[in-house]
């Protein structure tokens, strides 16, 4: 089970969070303009890196609050919780596990 | 339209006189079980008890906790809105729970949710503009709502000097008087239900505000969990 740190209400069992895929997924600026084919990626492509990965939680059974973790994919080591809407903090503010495989 | 005043008009809205005629309609979800809770309550110094405590009155208030609608709120209740996660604010018969950055769980006594409503109602409601001024010159309304959820949870106390250890068999969360006591609040789940958890005070007393569907079964496990204690006191 991991720990995440809800920004509001500090740290917490996984279960009262639900996951809501990956953070940062602008919303087009002109969806009109899209083929089918972009909107399509728009809607279901996602990135899905093996390493850290910028995501959105919500604290259900808490505050109810949306928020953004960095996650490593692997160790699932979280390296970053930020409040939604703020930038993805840069990779050199702490130092990230490396794994190979 | 005819000059009957009807109960669902707005412009006409119905006395609350009617309502308190009905209250003996009510049904709490767990209203039949009291008896039940009072003989599976355990006495004694490892004691710990179970009661229900119905129809609280509940409103859910919102609002940017840095506006002065908040502020406002905040002195008609009588204690500035709880800044801090997981806190409590104490006056009169009210308890002010914090539920977000930006929302809030005020409970008071059975029947006093209409005057607290009304009264934050006035309280978010906007200053007039100054007199004269044009409608470009009054400021962006602040956005605030307060709304009745007296029917949305009910109440369950569990106190005693065993109340804490019946807790932590299905909440993972440290109560312990460390980390959490008479002034706190948290939302969180016990034994997989989601309850608003406030302590009242020492002794220690929590009460555990349940949705009323979930509300069987948060008891149901609540007197199973309190069974263990009962060691030859009966
Ligand atoms: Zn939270």
């Amino acid at each position: 089970m991991l720990l995440i740190a809800c920004p509001w209400c500090g740290e917490r069992d996984e279960t009262e969070f639900h996951y809501g895929g990956q953070a940062h997924v602008a919303y087009p600026a002109d969806p009109e303009a899209l083929t089918d084919v972009e909107w399509g990626a728009y809607l279901f492509v996602r990135d899905n890196p093996k390493g850290d990965f910028a995501e959105r939680w919500v604290h259900t059974a808490g505050c109810r609050r949306w928020f953004n973790v960095v996650r490593h994919t692997v160790t699932h080591d979280i390296s970053a919780v930020y409040p939604a809407g703020q930038p993805r903090p840069s990779q050199e503010s702490r130092p990230q596990n490396e794994v190979t495989a | 339209m005819t000059a009957d005043v009807r109960v669902d008009d707005p412009a006409h809205p119905a006395p609350l006189a009617p309502l308190a005629r009905l209250a003996h309609l009510r049904r709490s979800p767990l209203g039949h079980r009291a008896e039940e809770f009072e003989a599976r309550s355990v006495p004694g110094p490892h004691g710990v008890r179970l009661r229900e405590v119905p129809y609280l009155a509940q409103l859910n208030l919102r609002v940017d906790p840095a506006s002065p609608a908040a502020a406002r709120a905040g002195r008609v209740l009588g204690t500035p809105l709880p800044a801090r996660a997981g806190r409590v604010a104490v006056t009169g018969g009210v308890r002010v729970l914090w539920l977000g950055p930006d929302e809030w769980l005020v409970v008071g006594p059975d029947g006093a949710a209409p005057a607290i409503e009304r009264s934050l109602r006035q309280a978010l409601d906007d200053e007039p503009g100054p007199a004269g001024a044009g409608a470009s010159a009054v400021p962006p309304a602040s956005v605030a709502s307060v709304v009745d959820v007296s029917a949305n949870r009910t109440t369950l106390e569990l106190s005693g000097p065993s109340a804490r250890s019946v807790l932590e068999q299905g909440c993972s969360l440290d109560l312990h008087p460390r980390a959490f006591g008479p002034g706190k609040c948290v939302q969180t789940t016990v034994s997989k239900v989601q309850v608003v958890l406030d302590q009242l005070d020492a002794e220690p007393s929590y009460r555990l505000l349940v949705r009323g569907s979930f509300a069987q079964y948060l008891a149901d496990w609540l007197l199973d969990a309190m069974e263990e204690y009962r060691r030859g006191d009966a």
